[in-house]
């Protein structure tokens, strides 16, 4: 098992409830694939860097897992597929990524209970 | 003639440039892992065009040079930043 990391875009042209179950379709994939959902992130709708597919925002979703490796390619295919999907990256976690995120979200975490007890 | 050029004096001294010694950044604060999802940070070792900065300029290594490289390219096929682009900065 090695831990990946997957950001996909999704079209801006469907509402909040299509692009969800886009989302949904992605997650519950994996899960069925036997993979093991590590952490979660919607980063929601953002300006891209340069038009893709003549659409100039996109849905971002970042998700965090550990899978085996042959998942990989199924995974690609089906995003390749799903033509709601303009943009996906597949990403390798080697130790110091993982040891980083590991960090980031522990800060965020304590950042976030400091504001709750403020 | 030649004595009367020597006898200049400055108020103030002469900006000679002293030449700074460039460190690798992630050598010296010992970042080992660049994210590629931190495009505000990339944007630092990218020109206004947003071409990838030589080493020359920006001073790091060639191992984390490698890296970053890899991270802005990552950041672009993702469109956190842009392939070509005037006055980025």
């Amino acid at each position: 098992m090695n831990q990946y990391e997957t950001v996909f875009i999704v079209t801006p042209v469907l509402s909040e409830e299509q692009m969800k179950e886009a989302v949904k379709k992605f997650q519950e994939y994996l899960k069925e694939k036997g993979a093991d959902i590590v952490h979660e992130e919607h980063w929601g709708m953002r300006k891209l860097a340069y038009p893709i597919q003549k659409k100039s925002t996109g849905f971002y979703h970042l998700v965090e897992y550990k899978a085996d490796g042959q998942l990989i390619a199924d995974l690609e295919l089906a995003f390749k597929r799903d033509e709601r999907i303009i943009r996906f990256l597949t990403v390798k976690l080697d130790k110091h990524a993982v040891a980083y995120n590991e960090k980031k979200r522990r800060k965020a975490k304590e950042a976030k209970g400091e504001t709750a007890q403020a | 003639m030649a004595q009367g050029s020597s006898e200049i004096k400055y108020l103030t001294p002469i900006a000679v440039d002293t030449k700074k010694k460039k460190y690798c950044r992630f050598k010296k604060n010992r970042i080992k892992y660049i994210d590629y999802k931190d495009a505000d940070f990339l944007l630092r070792f990218v020109n206004e065009q947003g071409k990838i900065l030589p080493r020359r300029i920006t001073g790091t290594s060639t191992k984390y040079q490698r890296k970053v490289a890899q991270a802005i390219k990552r950041a672009r096929h993702l469109s956190l930043m842009p392939y070509v682009a005037d006055l980025l900065k």
